[in-house]
């Protein structure tokens, strides 16, 4: 059957060819505006500053290039999120956590490798270990791995304990309980690293490309492994016999069931998968970033939420380019208002996707 | 246009014209026309996918028609969203029952009357105005009561809809449905998963209903209740009106043996 | 006593014994564990001040979430923001407008004006977000609304509007330093107290030995606030049992049902959004302003989450509930754990001359962990209570965890709380 099609649905419908008219003469008004500050010129009305200004060609390079940087971070964070959204059919609020817990794991490993006088300090990160790809290479992939590994771990055992028992409950139930998942998680992380904020990279190598980038080494590592991580995804659910199973079951899990794929093997392999992705993320995160603490992963969860969503629940390109956008915006904003406020203005596209185009870009599964 | 059979005096109460309904490419129905007469029990038979439910939706505002206008008492109720269609009296209940669980069969019978005072916030928190609300509130319960009693299932009056059998809920929907003093009712498969006992029950308190003058439009899958019951009948077949007319009309009407028998299932 | 017993045991009880029953365990409790600490009177009078204080505030925010999610089934995660938008909104409006150096001017209106404006505004931007957000499916309402509130603080945090003048009247947010709120709902009771018929009563508590007048104003506060929970607890009861209140439910319950049946969910959806978010703003003025400083790191998600905890301990949908649920949470999750790091010397000496060990607090977890091995349950204890505020939080998610896991209804969710505004009994027949 599957008609019943409710009235909100076809009001949204109606509506949607006027709000994205509305939203195409935005961009189109700030990308005017734009090339009229690079070109440096004014556009007064009675005498109020209307369009334009002023803005060097380099300063915007800069604010794209760092916007690509974040943005590819944000999207490899996504993928996990967007797997279990549309596979497990819950919005995973402790995503941030899977982040933070990996790149805790990994650089207390790293620092730990790293060697040098104190190890209990390392461990917990009380002295910069001051890790540089070029001069510790061996120290930072050992962490790489440790959270990977580190963050499957934590989310087989969670799913286990929280999950796997609410397996029949609504979304809604599941995103509650995700919530305590990340008070848990969080503040576990809280009492055995303290709440500090700790730096744990060294001043890295700049590697200039072609005349043309200049990029650190450690932008650079999360670029090269960012793109080959999404890569590799990609080339899993479009070929594999589990990447079929996956998009099935976030098609329509019942289906999948009675058609008999192994639902409960494929969501484990979900979270091995998902969660591995995003311990890497959360340790790239950090290399980039230079710092860590306790809370990063949920400072930055809505901010990975609204690259999922703008690309499109379930869809790992969606993610990918969600990520980027949203990078691009949370830059990109500082040409128009406070460097405080680019945040906020992630949030707005954020709601403004999900009122114009809830599907996404990509038009994904949309879940519970 | 097809026309009711026994050619009618009186105004239709619901006029379904040219109603077209496409899901992307796929037309689910077409050229669907027909009227149905006051104080009349008619049903609306056809197999699988024939397009009753998509008719039946988009009668009741749950989807909006492609083309075609639907009028009832008079009034176009085409493009009308699901709330205002109830507010001109026309009601439906679902083919799955669709209880409010979590609340008692009580409060669901109490929900559906329109109009009400205490509907309005205002009156809700206001000392004096909830006075009359509550006035109102008791010649409802009086209603709800006789009704339950009507439908043997004042007994349950205060427990969970959600605990209801499968046939005690099909009552209910029926039953709250009346509440609201429906100039009609749309009835989606009020027979499905309903036993024997219930089911003449049932049946027999839509004919005192009807008696009384409700109309009702009956989608049913079981063709010897509609046979039994209804009249007139309209037959659909992928999504369009085969037929309308008498129980024994439609018996003898070949295009109907072969439709029901013809590889559609 | 098994749960499902206690809590049938529960049902037969009238709803207001919960409630004195409840405050009057916890008051035995945190007497108890005063008069273990060797408290002054004044000291005991002021910590059961603070936990009916915290019940109190908890269980206003819970009554108005219970409208949003009990009710109606809307998951609204944005409670922070709509309380700092009722709280800044009546510093600003009721801020003098030349206060003293460094300090950002408000618009110098009378304090009611401000809170009156404050629960306005709160309401107001509720309905404007709900317009576009209420199409939303539930998951996507919470992220919406936790991005709104998160707009919210943002913007009141931000530079922006620290300090702006609009056609001649300079006000502001105050930026990240946050904002003094001299003219604050506590000012009036205070002044009750000091100069006003009060200050009889002070005299009199103070002859009895609680020397400080500040604990007499807060007691007087703390009293002002559970009479006003108990107006919003009628006020709520009203519309839970009215039609109004059934159209709710039905909403939660199937919205395409309350449609069938002629109701406009959409414009149910909106009144009520507005109505919780209004009353989230009064309690936010009357919880932070009455602190005198308002400042943005206040309303991060995180008490959004606790109030949320509280509901759902109390049980999602009942009122009663709700009171409870605010009650339990502010005083054994939110306030004990911070009583306890306020007197975590005396209470580690207390631990210390029972088990032994040593009260120096290990700096690391490997430490305390070393302690643990070594049997110093004394030296992990101190470690705890110098962690004492990530531990609350460890024991929020889990009980968070546990509830959904297990019970979902909560303490009073399970109750048939009936709405409609008469008995529903049956007037004419047996029975």
């Amino acid at each position: 059957m599957g008609m019943n099609i409710t009235h909100d649905t076809i009001a949204v419908r109606v509506r949607e060819r006027p709000t994205e008219l509305i939203v195409g003469l935005i961009t189109t008004l700030f990308l005017a505006d734009l090339l009229l500050k690079l070109q440096g010129t004014t556009v007064l009305l009675f005498d109020t500053h209307i369009l334009g200004g002023s803005i060097g060609l380099s300063e915007l390079f800069t604010y794209v290039l760092d916007g690509l940087i974040v943005g590819i971070a944000v999207g490899l964070a996504g993928i996990g999120l967007s797997m279990t959204y549309s596979i497990l059919n819950f919005a995973n609020f402790a995503h941030g956590e899977y982040l933070t817990s990996g790149a805790f794991v990994g650089f207390s490993t790293a620092a730990v490798i790293a060697g040098g006088s104190g190890i209990v300090d390392r461990m917990l990160l009380q002295s910069n270990p001051g890790l540089e790809l070029l001069s510790t290479p061996i120290a930072l992939t050992a962490g790489l791995i440790m959270a990977a590994i580190s963050t499957i771990g934590l989310a087989l055992l969670l799913d286990r304990l929280v999950y796997k028992p609410m397996r029949d409950a609504e979304g809604i139930s599941l995103l509650i309980a995700s919530i305590g998942v990340a008070l848990l998680v969080r503040y576990s992380i809280a009492f055995i690293w303290q709440t500090g904020r700790y730096g744990v990279t060294g001043s890295a190598t700049k590697v200039t490309i072609l005349n043309l980038v200049t990029l650190t080494t450690h932008e650079l590592t999360l670029l090269v492994l960012g793109v080959m991580s999404m890569i590799g995804v990609a080339i899993m659910l479009e070929f594999t016999k589990l990447g079929t199973a996956m998009r099935a079951m976030a098609d329509n899990e019942s289906l999948a069931r009675v058609s008999g794929i192994p639902v409960e093997q494929v969501t484990r392999l979900t979270w091995i998968v998902g969660g591995g992705l995003t311990g890497i993320a959360g340790y790239l995160f950090v290399l980039e970033s230079g710092t860590i603490a306790f809370n990063f992963g949920w400072i930055n969860l809505l901010l990975i939420f609204s690259a999922v969503i703008l690309g499109g629940i379930g869809s790992v390109y969606g993610a990918m380019v969600g990520g980027v956008l949203i990078g691009l915006v949370d830059k990109l904003a500082q040409v128009w208002i406070p460097s405080d406020l680019t945040r906020a203005a992630v949030f707005v596209v954020l709601i403004a996707v999900l009122i114009v185009r809830p599907t996404g870009l990509f038009g994904g599964v949309k879940t519970a | 246009m097809s026309e009711a059979p026994d050619a009618p005096a009186t105004e239709p109460v619901l006029a379904v014209d040219s109603l077209k309904k496409q899901f992307g490419g796929i037309t689910a129905v077409e050229d669907v026309s027909f009227d149905i007469q006051p104080g009349s029990l008619t049903g609306l038979i056809g197999p699988n996918g024939a397009g009753k439910s998509t008719t039946f939706n988009c009668i009741s505002g749950t989807l909006a028609p492609t083309s075609g206008s639907v009028h009832f008492q008079g009034a176009e109720i085409t493009d009308a969203p699901p709330h205002v269609v109830a507010e001109h009296g026309l009601f439906r209940t679902f083919q799955i029952a669709r209880e409010l669980e979590e609340m008692t069969v009580l409060e669901n019978l109490l929900l559906a009357p329109p109009d009400q005072r205490g509907e309005s916030l205002v009156h809700a928190v206001t000392p004096g105005l909830r006075q009359r609300v509550k006035e109102q509130e008791r010649e409802l319960l009086e209603r709800a009561w006789e009704l339950l009693e009507r439908f043997e299932l004042d007994h349950l009056a205060r427990e969970y809809a959600g605990s209801l059998s499968g046939g005690q809920r099909k009552l209910l929907e029926l039953a709250r449905a009346l509440m609201a003093e429906p100039s009609m009712v749309l009835l989606d498969e009020p027979l499905a998963g309903v036993n024997p006992t219930l089911e003449t029950q049932l049946l027999e308190a839509l004919h005192e209903l009807r008696e009384e003058g409700y109309t009702f439009l009956l989608v049913e899958h079981d063709m010897n209740v509609i046979m039994n019951h209804c009249d007139p009948i309209i037959v659909m077949h992928q999504g369009s009106i085969l037929t309308v007319g008498t129980a024994d009309d439609i018996r003898s009407n070949e295009r109907v043996i072969e439709a029901y028998l013809g590889g559609d299932q | 006593m098994s749960t499902s017993d206690f809590r049938s045991r529960l049902t037969g009880l009238p709803d207001a014994l919960y409630v004195f029953g409840l405050m009057a365990g916890l008051y035995a409790v945190f007497t108890g564990l005063t008069v273990l600490l060797n408290f002054e009177l004044s000291g005991i009078v002021n910590t059961l001040r603070a936990i009916t204080y915290f019940s109190a505030v908890y269980a206003m925010v819970v009554l108005a979430l219970n409208l949003h999610w009990g009710y109606t089934g809307l998951f609204n995660l944005g409670v922070a923001g709509f309380m700092a938008v009722g709280v800044y909104t009546m510093a600003i409006v009721s801020g003098p407008t030349n206060p003293g150096p460094a300090e950002i001017p408000g618009l110098g209106m009378n304090l009611w004006v401000g809170v009156v404006a404050g629960v306005v505004m709160a309401a107001l931007v509720g309905v404007l977000a709900s317009l576009p957000a209420l199409r939303l499916e539930a998951d996507y309402l919470a992220i919406v609304t936790l991005a709104l509130s998160e707009i919210i603080r943002l913007v009141l945090n931000s530079t922006l509007l620290q300090e702006v003048t609009v056609g001649g009247a300079t006000f502001g947010t105050g930026g990240a330093t946050g904002l003094t709120v001299q003219n604050n709902p506590q000012t009036p009771v205070t002044a009750f107290f000091q100069s006003g018929p009060g200050s009889a009563l002070t005299d009199v508590a103070m002859g009895i030995g609680i020397d400080r007048p500040t604990v007499v104003e807060g007691i007087g506060y703390a009293i002002v606030l559970v009479v006003i929970v108990g107006l919003l607890f009628v006020f709520i009861r009203r519309i839970a049992t009215s039609p109004f209140g059934r159209v709710l439910k039905a909403i939660r319950e199937d919205q395409v049902v309350a449609s069938a049946l002629g109701k406009d969910t959409r414009q149910f959806k909106i009144i009520i959004f507005g109505v919780g978010c209004g009353l989230m703003g009064l309690a936010g003025i009357l919880w932070y302003g009455s602190d005198g400083y308002i400042n943005p790191l206040s309303f991060r998600p995180n008490i959004t989450f606790y109030v949320f905890v509280a509901l759902i301990i109390g049980g999602a949908g009942s009122n009663t509930g709700s009171i409870i649920g605010g009650s339990i949470f502010a005083s054994v999750l939110f306030y004990l754990p911070q009583f306890l790091e306020q007197n975590s010397t005396p209470v580690l000496d207390g631990i210390q001359s029972v088990l032994g060990g040593s009260t120096a607090t290990p700096q690391t977890i490997i430490d305390a962990g070393g302690a643990l091995a070594g049997l110093d349950l004394t030296a992990f204890l101190a470690y705890c209570f110098a962690n004492i505020s990530s531990l609350r939080f460890i024991g929020v998610g889990l009980i968070l965890i546990y509830l959904m896991q297990r019970r979902p209804d909560g303490l009073f969710g399970h109750r048939i709380e009936t709405a409609a505004s008469i008995p529903l009994t049956r007037g004419d027949t047996n029975e």
